[in-house]
């Protein structure tokens, strides 16, 4: 079975004159069709950059150094940049946390979503007008005709990402990729962009990434969650087991450290748990597991050296962590047993 | 460093300290700087009762900013009342552009209020000026959203968190290094790192430096603007902690402003919401989240994604924008985003009401409202 998107251990590599920043080190996972699959971390963990990669949109001196994107079984790091060109924006298209600086101020809204249609679909500038408004019409923009002749400037923070999303799914696009999509909006209107979101998916069968800091928000919309940190998947999980269950002390503490609306909350019998210290340079990571300085449950084989794998539980949960070592050893020996079972029936 | 608190920086002040200055540095000829020490100690005694235990008192405040080229105004804050008990964190939440941090730098007196009163344990924060208000200031400080913005990229963090200090002539060059040692480590950084400057240190540090700096004068009051914002989550725990310690420990008043409802409802002890100008519910944060009466504190709690994805819950989506500040809607300025607004409410501009003890409300959907007494000095004149 092949899927819409896979990523199979991508590293993007930075130099800088600190040092080599591997920013995303070796990154895997894979989304299929009317699928969100949540991409959660905290600043600097590799989650835009794993974004940007899948894009093909990383600037020198970064550089994509290993590992295969494939988008419907093609490479895409693999692919000459006028065939990738063709494909960003058309199968695939990207949104950004702030419409304002992704518009631009000097053409209207209308013309640049039109841009997009002449471009991929060759269509005649009144063809593509329409096709413009039709857009906007899709993502809720209130009186379509009208706003597609506002500049940038004249819309809210919530149109204007209307308007992005609206640009984005002009081409009908099989995959959005969409960086903090909601991070500089109002709650109210981070509300309605997230429900179009949903909605956009269920109706079209359009695959999301959604990269995002902010766990409510994935809770809300994602199927599965990968939780980066240091440039790595440190688990990844269907969502309402990463919630209920999380098997990562990262993403355990980061679970915990969240305020919640609850009556304990409120009421403040409980204080917020954090984790200790802070995320390490990313020119000086820690041997082993980069997490383990931090780790509560460490033991003396995190920080051994060793390259601690993503082991596979069952239902389709990964986490990068020793303490699952033996859970994944009997994970395997079940699923051994299920297929010889299976075989010798 | 932050401009507009510290105006006229370089004249230096003789006088002494503020009272209950830590030790390590002299107290000469303290001024007598309006004092609340004793309100603040009556309100731990009985929190919120009466008037008595206010530190902070805001009466019909306004501000209004001139639109450029046109005789507009921007009504940023438009007819705040609310008061701040001793000892007790009052939450400022609404979304941006609500006026939040208008009313923090106002009753600072960082931007000068169109009009209305404020006062400071008794004493009347508008009338003050020069010398005066400096003194009164070392009582209220702030924090800011932004640490990589607010601290003086060229200042060390031993100037930046002594310089409240130098301004205010305390303590000479020793006194104030141990001081500021000992600042930084009630925040949780090591005094060992004072010689470093802002950029070697990350957000959350620097957010602490932020607080150090905000301690330096022993203040009653503490406005902090959106203080953890800008972290990462686990960082974001850190410092509402270390805010909540400090609190307990050196007996502080927070205002704490944020578009975050549920930090808000996590650290204070009691919420006001605000609505493009206008304060519409204020209550304890339990009863906030118990039983919120206003349709915009009810959308506002709907709308926040919770990190549980088995809770489905029916979510109020308010539809439209914030209408602009320039030109409020007519009435209740909720009326054209909400979901329960009759014909009336484009009529009827509601003022803040005691419909329960402890709670009130600006909403004439609101059960008992109109029977509720009006808020004393909601109405301004």
């Amino acid at each position: 079975m092949s899927h819409l998107l896979e990523v199979k251990n991508l590293q993007t590599h930075f130099p800088t004159r600190a040092g080599l920043v591997k920013a995303v080190d070796g990154v895997s996972f894979y989304l299929d069709e009317g699928e969100l699959l949540g991409l959660v971390g905290e600043s600097g963990c590799g989650k835009s950059i794993t974004a940007l990669s899948i894009m093909r949109l990383i600037s020198p001196p970064g550089k994509i150094v290993g590992g295969e994107i494939l988008f419907n079984g093609e490479n895409l790091l693999t692919l000459s940049e006028e065939r990738m060109r063709a494909i960003r924006g058309d199968d695939i298209a990207m949104i950004f946390q702030d419409p304002m600086t992704s518009l631009n101020p000097v053409y209207t809204v209308g013309e640049q979503i039109a841009e997009a249609l002449r471009l991929h679909r060759n269509l005649s500038r009144r063809d593509a007008r329409a096709g413009a408004i039709e857009a906007m019409k899709e993502v809720a923009v209130p009186d379509p005709a009208r706003r597609a002749n506002d500049y940038p400037h004249q819309l809210s923070g919530g149109m204007r990402q209307r308007v992005m999303i609206a640009m984005a799914l002009a081409c009908d696009p099989k995959l959005l990729v969409a960086d903090e999509p909601t991070t500089a909006l109002d709650v109210t209107i981070q509300a309605q962009i997230l429900e179009l979101l949903d909605e956009l998916r269920k109706t079209r069968r359009l695959a999301v990434l959604l990269i995002t800091h902010d766990l409510g928000v994935v809770a809300e919309v994602a199927d599965r969650v990968a939780v980066m940190y240091t440039g790595r998947i440190v688990e990844e999980s269907p969502v309402e087991e990463l919630f209920a269950r999380p098997k990562h002390p990262y993403t355990d503490g980061l679970l915990r450290s969240v305020p919640r609306l609850t009556a304990a909350h409120v009421a403040k019998v409980e204080r917020l748990a954090t984790i200790e210290g802070t995320v390490p340079k990313p020119t000086n990571l820690p041997p082993g597991c980069h997490f383990a300085p931090r780790c509560s449950h460490r033991l003396p084989r995190c920080t051994e050296g060793e390259r601690i794998p993503l082991y596979d539980l069952e239902g389709g949960v990964r986490v990068r962590c020793v303490l699952y070592d033996l859970a994944a050893a009997v994970a395997a020996d079940s699923q051994t047993e299920r297929t010889q079972g299976n075989a010798a029936q | 460093m932050t401009k507009g608190m510290m105006d006229g920086t370089t004249e230096r002040m003789s006088q002494g300290l503020p009272e209950g200055l830590p030790e390590g540095i002299t107290n000469e000829r303290a001024q007598r700087v309006p004092d609340a020490e004793t309100t603040a100690a009556r309100a731990r005694d009985s929190r919120g009762a009466d008037d008595a235990s206010e530190l902070v008192r805001v009466r019909g405040l306004y501000k209004h900013f001139p639109v450029a080229g046109s005789d507009d105004v921007v009504r940023a804050v438009d007819g705040v009342t609310f008061e701040i008990v001793g000892g007790e964190t009052l939450g400022l939440v609404g979304e941006s552009g609500c006026g939040k941090s208008t009313v923090g730098r106002c009753l600072l007196r960082l931007i000068e209020p169109t009009r209305g009163d404020i006062y400071f344990g008794g004493s009347d924060v508008r009338a003050l000026s020069g010398g005066d208000l400096r003194r009164l200031r070392r009582q209220m400080q702030i924090i800011f959203q932004d640490p990589y913005a607010s601290l003086n990229p060229r200042l060390t963090v031993r100037d930046i968190v002594g310089e409240p200090l130098v301004i205010h002539g305390l303590g000479n060059k020793e006194e104030r290094r141990a001081r500021v040692a000992d600042l930084l480590r009630k925040v949780g950084l090591d005094p060992d790192y004072m010689n470093r400057y802002p950029h070697e240190f990350s957000g959350g540090q620097r957010q602490r430096i932020g607080i150090a700096r905000a301690l330096a004068l022993n203040p009653k009051l503490i406005v902090a603007d959106e203080p953890v914002s800008a972290l990462d989550v686990s960082v974001q725990a850190q410092v509402i902690n270390l805010l909540e310690d400090l609190q307990k420990e050196f007996d502080l008043t927070y205002l704490f402003i944020s578009h975050g409802l549920a930090v808000v409802e996590h650290i204070s002890t009691r919420v006001a919401v605000m609505y493009l100008g206008r304060i519409v519910e204020v209550t304890s944060a339990v009863e906030l989240y118990a039983n919120p009466l206003h349709p915009y504190t009810r959308a506002l709690l709907s709308a926040i994604p919770v990190p549980d994805p088995t809770r489905k819950r029916e979510r109020i989506v308010l539809q439209g924008d914030v209408p602009t500040p320039i030109n409020p809607p007519s009435g209740c300025r909720f009326h054209t985003r909400c979901p329960d607004a009759i014909p009336d409410c484009a009529r009827i501009d509601p003022d803040l009401r005691e419909v329960a003890p402890g709670h009130t409300v600006a909403c004439i959907r609101v059960p008992g409202w109109a029977e509720a007494p009006t808020s004393e000095g909601m109405k301004d004149s």
